[in-house]
């Protein structure tokens, strides 16, 4: 689930209230979003997409709140990891040229 | 049905955004017809290929590839599955891939350089798409769920929908409709899933549609115990054991053997089979699987770690609105595509999964807006003078909202379907004892006082729960995704779909003989 939105890394652009499948956020007025309904968010990690300055933290636990800090993640390098993992930057889509998927057929265990 | 905010008008509303309704919108649109797409969440990251990444078939007609697919479906498909209508799927999947490639995709390419399009990753697939409707001036409206549909003499004409932050209705009329919203997999938590509750079955049937193949809607899909990422494909490359370490080794598929030990304990799997190459692949293709694992700190290829099942119902499953060889419903006006429409003639009574479906989404997306387009054109320029009403009928009760009773109402209905116990593996007993308690929910009327947009997804969970409870009674065999324990094997006489409807009245019924392209 959704646990954090970084004070101190957002700038305040909003696109995570828009992105969000599941209506999790509310926008704010010259702050930051709050997250407003916790309990709706199905943990796909989408918003981290989004956001141009890795601000947001969705924990891996989908029913259960993990409670870390931001200090521990920044420590653990998880802040951002989906999205540049992915290749997006500021909200653009860059990187499926990368995919190297195809090896998962090329020994003929599965057959697409 | 409250105040109407605002009224807008198009030639053709596709309702859904994910791969189905994105394809339908711009065929529509390349005919030449005016399009509103509308979503419950966003035109982009809402459903299940946004969150899921999806391999598709990428096949020429003819080749020895393209049969090796169109034999497993047909071998798969216990005697549902038509060779033609793969076929058919398969070409207009080409089509798209090869016109996505044109419209400047970023497809990536194999080492020896020739083009790869057999993966499109969700996200990135569907943020293409939306850019490429809006240049196409279709209209996408986000964060605004339909509720119910509008009919003029029997022919389906627009639909009421409702903003989810301001709660203002909007009322779109339309020539024609295209139902895209996806399956539903009964907020089980499976990934994507949340926004798919089947709504647009409930809707759908409201206006006199009909569903089928609905007991084949039992696919779960594996994902880490504590996560939502039901992503299966790695586990092909897994070990599974129980508690105390021992190998699950005994016969029949994965899914099956896993689900029968889960009900006995935990379960646990490793990634031990992987090779260093495909581990590389895996992780430059599907960062998604591995965010759960990395921010857990478990290494999935060295250590175990526990499993569940999760429902994914018609997402993955085969189960949806009865279509004609393209994507016709049974009503005049309406369309249905992707997961909304049943998948039977191209998976049969298995999962669809892992190529197939987004190829099913792909096609039946076109032609859903190419044959609503056409539609539209027939009907003249006389269709915005029709008169329409709503469908649903449902008066609003008058008693205190309350939503703890809302909340008890979905909680019982989930219990109902998801449980491995009754759900996976089900006969007489457990289907009688769910219809039952499913009546008795639907009759009461004291819940439906809540919140509208979770009420109407409650009433569309109850429905499309009562659909596949009542088909699968029916359905005294075992044959791929209808597991029923009291009939164990396959009957060669009931090699027949059924269909299903009705929603204060909900039926059930074999159909004829059809045309089949394998016995089972
Ligand atoms: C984890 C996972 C992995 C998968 N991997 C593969 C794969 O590798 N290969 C493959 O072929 N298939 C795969 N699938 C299946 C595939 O994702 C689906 O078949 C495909 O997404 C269907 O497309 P669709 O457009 O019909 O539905 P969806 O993509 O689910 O889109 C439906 C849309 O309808 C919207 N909607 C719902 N209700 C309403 C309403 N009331 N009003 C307005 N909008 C509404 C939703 O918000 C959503 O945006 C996977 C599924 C999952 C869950
Ligand atoms: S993880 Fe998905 S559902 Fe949760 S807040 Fe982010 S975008 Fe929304
Ligand atoms: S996307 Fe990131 S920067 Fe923008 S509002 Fe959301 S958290 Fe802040």
């Amino acid at each position: 689930m959704i646990e954090i939105v970084s004070e101190d890394r957002c700038v305040k652009c909003d696109l995570c209230v828009d992105a969000c499948p599941d209506n999790v956020f509310d926008a704010v007025p010259d702050s930051a979003p709050v997250i407003a309904r916790q309990s709706d968010c199905q943990t796909c990690f989408l918003c981290e997409l989004f956001c141009p300055t890795d601000a947001l933290y969705v924990s891996p636990l989908s029913e259960a709140i993990e409670g870390s800090t931001e200090t521990d993640l920044i420590a653990k390098g998880v802040m951002g990891s989906f999205r540049r993992e992915m290749g997006w930057k500021n909200a653009k889509p860059r990187g499926t040229a990368g995919d190297m998927s195809y090896r998962i057929f090329e020994t003929g265990t599965i057959t697409p | 049905m409250g105040e109407t905010a605002e009224k807008i008008e198009a030639d053709i509303l596709v309702i859904g955004g994910g791969p189905a309704g994105c394809w339908a919108a711009w065929n529509a649109a390349a005919n030449g017809a005016s399009v509103v797409l509308i979503d419950k969440g966003y035109v982009g990251t809402s459903g299940a290929t946004a969150a899921g990444n999806t391999t598709t078939i990428y096949t020429r007609r003819g080749t020895a590839e393209r049969a090796a697919t169109v034999g497993q479906r047909v071998r798969l498909g216990h005697g549902f599955t038509e060779a033609e209508r793969v076929e058919r799927v398969l070409d207009r999947t080409l089509e798209n891939l090869d016109l996505l490639a044109k419209w400047g995709y970023d497809f990536p390419s194999y080492e020896d350089g020739r083009p790869y399009r057999g993966m499109l990753r969700g996200p990135d697939y569907l943020r293409f798409m939306r850019q490429k409707l809006i240049k196409a001036r279709v209209k996408v409206i986000d964060h605004c769920p339909v509720e119910q549909l509008l009919v003029s003499d029997g022919a389906v004409a627009g639909a009421v929908a409702r903003f989810r932050r301001s709660g203002e209705t909007l009322e779109i009329r339309s020539g024609a409709v295209v139902i895209a919203t996806g399956g539903c997999a009964f907020l089980s938590g499976a990934l994507g899933t949340h926004n798919l509750t089947g709504d647009g079955y409930l809707m759908a049937a409201e206006a006199g549609a009909v569903l089928s193949g609905m007991e084949f809607s039992a696919q779960y899909g594996i994902s880490p115990a504590y996560s939502s990422v039901t992503k299966g494909v790695v586990y092909f490359w897994g070990t599974f054991s129980d508690e105390q370490g021992n190998v699950l080794t005994a016969p029949g598929d994965r899914q099956s053997v896993v689900a029968s030990e889960l009900i006995r304990g935990p379960v646990y799997a490793i990634l031990d089979k992987a090779s260093p190459r495909l581990q590389e692949g895996f992780r430059r293709g599907q960062p998604n699987i591995f965010v759960p694992f990395d921010r857990m700190g478990i290494d999935p290829f060295k250590e175990r770690f526990p499993i569940t099942l999760r429902h994914e119902g018609t997402v993955r499953g085969t189960g949806g609105l009865k279509i004609d060889h393209r994507s016709t419903t049974t009503v005049p006006g309406l369309f249905a595509a992707g997961d909304a429409a049943t998948r039977q003639g191209m998976s049969g009574a298995s999962t669809g999964g892992g190529g197939p479906n987004s190829s099913w989404a792909m096609a039946t997306g076109s032609w859903a807006g190419e044959d609503a387009a056409s539609y539209v054109r027939s009907l003249g320029a006389n269709w915005r003078a029709r008169e329409a009403r709503t469908t649903n009928q449902r008066k609003t009760p008058s008693s205190p909202p309350s939503s703890d009773d809302l909340n008890s109402v979905v909680a019982q209905t989930k219990q109902q379907i998801l449980p491995l116990d009754g759900g996976y593996f089900r006969n007489q007993e457990s289907l009688s004892k769910a219809s039952s308690i499913l009546s008795d929910l639907w009759d009461d009327e004291a819940w439906r006082s809540g919140d509208r947009a979770k009420v109407r997804e409650a009433e569309a969970l109850i429905a499309t729960s009562r659909w596949a409870t009542e088909s699968a009674l029916l359905r005294k065999e075992s044959r791929g995704l209808q597991r029923r324990t009291d009939f164990p094997d396959p009957n060669p006489l009931l090699a027949r779909s059924i269909d299903s409807g009705g929603t204060d009245d909900i039926w059930a019924s074999f159909q004829p003989q059809q045309k089949m392209s394998a016995a089972s």
